[in-house]
């Protein structure tokens, strides 16, 4: 029997209790990219112009235009590109660890009471250590390696996910639960057919949030301790009073994270949109 | 006027038969009302004429076949929504925006009521925008509360009640303000037939106590019969008035007689006739081809949702 | 609660920690390794290295300045957030630009801003912080105006609220759950960006005391600084909770109602 308990937790018995309510609309009209699209022409121009008519002095801020075009000449760097390569990766593996690890340490305390129970003041407590206190430890026993901003990501990340992860167990349909047992599922079965379906949402979300803060993080290791990638490049360019390299960069770093924030909230918004169970994530 | 004291005998009418309303007994006035929905590529006509007026102190019911724009009819007597044409008064001023005198029970009464206030600071609410001293606002916040049964809830919260119990709250609320007109849309849709009941007989003994003006909006026809003083039956979209149906029910009613009389269901089958008619397409202004099926026809929320 | 639930709860609460503190202990008892001192050594030295001098002129400093980059943060990212979100035209015009804003990792803000003040001034550290920790809340505050249901704000109409009651009464209470959520994790940037802005220069405070440590060798010495930090982090994560469940009291009752339908 490979069927799936349909979930019909309490988001479907709020669905019908509360009166159809109309959907706000999730499609992005043209007039809306246009305005976006404008509002952002209107503060780079602002820049510009500000920067060129010298009320903020160069040196501290350069026309967007220079920044503009020291981007397009890192572009043709070689070194641009493995530092790219090397932040990028540093994110990936870190937040395949995080993920990987989230997930199943919270289907196993999720699952088991009593391991809940008896992990809830630690998880609390260990959840809002700021990795940043770790950095001197780990400075010291990796130094500039990769390790460090692995460490340090998988760390904060791991969090995110397990946090979600509990979430999602915790939210399984008691009635959906007895019914599977009822028919005699095997755990395994149980876990698949009704456990999973309603966690996949919550890991969807725990993934978002873990990859946010994933990317932080691994600029924050390059940034501060100095392992390879965009984050330590951007703090050498500063120190070295190359300027405009140096917003060029942040920039780069911003355009990562958004693409990772769209990315992620798409594939969040296509595995909720097949799922019965509809959760608003915060 | 009180919602303890009974309205003044002047607003107590005996059947008469039905005449032109005096200028200064009507309390609203909906002229020839129009409403066309512009969406990016499509308009659409929900409303094409209405004509009607309510009297001061009347109980007016307002039914017609699913999409035929009561909750359009609805938004634009209360201000919430532009006309495109005609146009709508209150004691003889223009509507424009929602208009001070008057109160709106909404169907979702859940979403109505402020979650992060209680009973009774939701009740007190348009009172402080009235700019009452303290002690007169609590005096109507509990009288209203006495007045629906929820003496003792001021304290609770909205969404610690029944579905019934936030509707009494949404109802006490809009007596407290003491409005000169009430708008009621769909109120009782969402609650069970049980409490509706209740809920109906609690309207009409607030009506007469008070004396307010009420348009009441039901796809009930069971409902809209036992309460009002006249049925408004409306046509499909584009919405006309089919016709102005006087309830000569006598006014004392309840739940058991009322129901049971034959002038009850009499009126009742011709109300539904008439709207059975609607569903087919006959109108008085040349009948038009039936409309699909209901869940088919993009309900008014829709429309104004991706309209301007 | 009777006595038996009560001793249960304690013991559920601390029999997790006290088996890893004392795993901790005794696994680094005897242990003369340079990166994990004997925890007993790191318990001794606490009292001596936060003394009450460091007290006053590193760990205070920083959490005021933390305070204040909060604060500056959470009001102008309520003003700003509730303009934009009741805007349709402005979070229009704006929203590409913020979610911009809001990607770009928070610690790269120090030395940009270093480019500006330096990097010793309590000014840049004070807008370091809040420029990192208005975007969540800005953002948030937009969603959370946004998303109002708006059954309320027809009501809200229908009553004529006036604009300032509307604002106080019915949208900052409505949008209030998903800004105490944005708010939840600038905090968390905020104790970040409060280290980090202190880890370049020359400096006093609480992550440079820390790192001063680390960079003299001083390793029981840093792993005090650490515990502290992790100390403080709960302490104010702690108090956040305490306030998000005065302010959101309503919200949570009436979300465990639901779930319970």
């Amino acid at each position: 029997m490979s069927t799936t308990i349909p979930v019909a937790g309490p988001a479907a018995a709020r669905a019908r209790s509360a009166p159809a309510r109309r959907t706000r609309a999730s499609r992005v009209s043209w007039t809306d990219v246009g305005l976006g699209t404008l509002g952002a022409l209107v503060v780079v121009g602002v820049e510009e112009l500000i920067t060129r008519t010298g009320i903020v002095d160069a040196s501290y801020l350069p026309p967007f235009t220079t920044i503009l075009g020291e981007l397009g000449h890192q572009l043709g760097q070689p070194e641009f590109w493995q530092s790219f390569g090397q932040t990028l990766s540093g994110w990936a593996i870190g937040l395949a660890i995080a993920t990987a690890l989230g997930v199943t340490v919270g289907v196993i305390i999720g699952s088991v009471p009593l391991l809940r129970e008896l992990t809830a003041s630690t998880i609390e407590f260990l959840r809002p250590i700021p990795s940043v206190a770790l950095i001197p430890l780990v400075v010291l026993l990796w130094g500039t390696r990769p390790a460090s901003s692995i460490f340090l990501v998988v760390y904060a990340a791991v969090w995110q996910v397990l946090v979600q992860v509990l979430y999602g167990v915790a939210d399984v349909d008691p009635v959906a639960r007895d019914t599977a047992r009822s028919y005699r599922f095997s755990r395994w079965r149980v876990a698949r057919s009704v456990v999973w379906p309603t966690a996949l949402p919550y890991v969807v979300t725990g993934f978002r949030l873990a990859a946010s803060v994933a990317l932080i993080l691994e600029i924050t290791s390059e940034l501060i301790i100095g392992v390879p990638g965009l984050g330590r490049d951007i703090g050498v360019a500063q120190s070295s009073g190359a300027v405009a390299k140096t917003y060029a960069l942040v920039i780069v770093v911003g355009l990562i994270g958004v693409a990772v924030n769209l990315a992620t909230r798409y594939v969040e918004r296509r595995v909720l949109s097949w799922h019965p169970s509809m959760r608003r994530a915060v | 006027m009180s919602i303890t004291r009974p309205a003044p005998a002047r607003t107590r009418r005996k059947e008469s038969p039905m005449t032109a309303p005096a200028p200064t007994d009507v309390a609203l006035a909906v002229r020839g009302v129009t409403k066309t929905y512009e969406a990016p590529g499509r308009s659409v006509e929900a409303i094409r004429h209405l004509d009607f007026a309510v009297r001061s102190g009347e109980l007016v019911c307002v039914v017609g076949p699913s999409g035929a724009g009561k909750t359009t009819l609805l938004r634009c007597v209360s201000g919430l929504l532009e006309l495109s044409g005609g146009s709508v008064e209150l004691d003889g001023e223009p509507v424009t925006g929602p208009p001070p005198g008057m109160a709106v029970v909404f169907q979702e009464y859940g979403r109505s009521l402020f979650p992060w206030m209680t009973v009774r600071q939701n009740v007190e609410l348009p009172l402080k925008e009235k700019g009452l001293a303290k002690a007169e606002r609590k005096r109507l916040a509990r009288e209203a509360l006495e007045a629906v049964g929820l003496a003792d809830s001021g304290d609770a919260h909205p969404w610690q009640l029944s579905g019934g119990m936030q509707q009494r709250v949404a109802i006490a609320r809009a007596v407290a303000y003491e409005p000169t007109v009430l708008l009621m849309d769909e109120p009782f849709a969402a609650v069970d037939a049980q409490t509706r009941a209740d809920l109906e007989d609690l309207v009409r003994r607030l009506w007469e106590r008070l004396g307010v003006t009420v348009l009441f909006v039901t796809h009930d026809i069971d409902e809209a019969v036992y309460l009002g003083e006249r049925v408004l039956v409306l046509s499909n979209r584009p919405t006309v008035l089919m016709e102005d149906v006087r309830v000569d029910l006598p006014r004392e009613r309840d739940q058991l007689t009322t129901r049971s009389d034959p002038r009850f269901g009499e009126l009742r089958g011709h109300v539904y006739e008439l709207i059975q008619r609607a569903k087919a397409g006959q109108r008085p202004d040349g009948d038009l081809p039936a409309l699909p099926e209901p869940d088919a026809l993009t309900t008014d929320a829709e429309l104004e949702g991706n309209a301007s | 609660m009777t006595a038996r639930l009560a001793l249960r709860k304690v013991v559920m609460t601390l029999a997790l920690p006290v088996v890893l503190v004392a795993a901790w202990w005794i696994a680094t008892a005897d242990s003369t390794s340079f990166f994990w001192p004997p925890l007993e050594d790191i318990v001794r030295t606490f009292p001596e290295t936060w003394t009450a001098d460091r007290w006053l002129h590193d760990v205070l400093p920083s959490l005021g300045r933390l305070g204040i980059g909060y604060a500056v943060a959470l009001v102008a990212g309520i003003a700003f957030g509730t303009a934009i979100g009741l805007s349709k035209t402005l979070r229009a015009l704006t929203e590409p630009t913020l979610e911009f804003f809001r990607a770009v990792p928070p610690p790269v803000l120090v030395p940009v801003i270093a480019l500006f003040t330096g990097y010793t001034s309590s000014l840049s550290k004070v807008g370091t912080i809040a420029l990192g920790c208005v975007w969540p809340i800005l953002l948030n505050a937009v969603d959370g105006v946004r998303g109002l249901e708006p059954v309320l704000l027809d009501t809200a109409q229908t009553y004529r609220l006036g604009r300032w009651r509307r604002l106080t009464y019915v949208i900052l209470p409505g949008a209030s759950p998903r800004i105490v959520a944005g708010a939840r994790q600038a905090l968390s940037i905020g104790v970040i960006l409060m280290v980090i802005s202190e880890l370049f220069g020359a400096n006093r405070g609480l992550g440079a005391t820390i790192v001063q440590f680390q960079r003299s060798f001083a390793v029981p010495q840093m792993w005090t600084g650490i515990i502290l930090l992790g100390l403080i982090g709960v302490a104010l994560s702690v108090l956040f909770r305490l306030i998000e469940n005065r302010v959101l009291a309503w919200y949570h009752g009436q979300r465990e109602i639901e779930r319970g339908a």
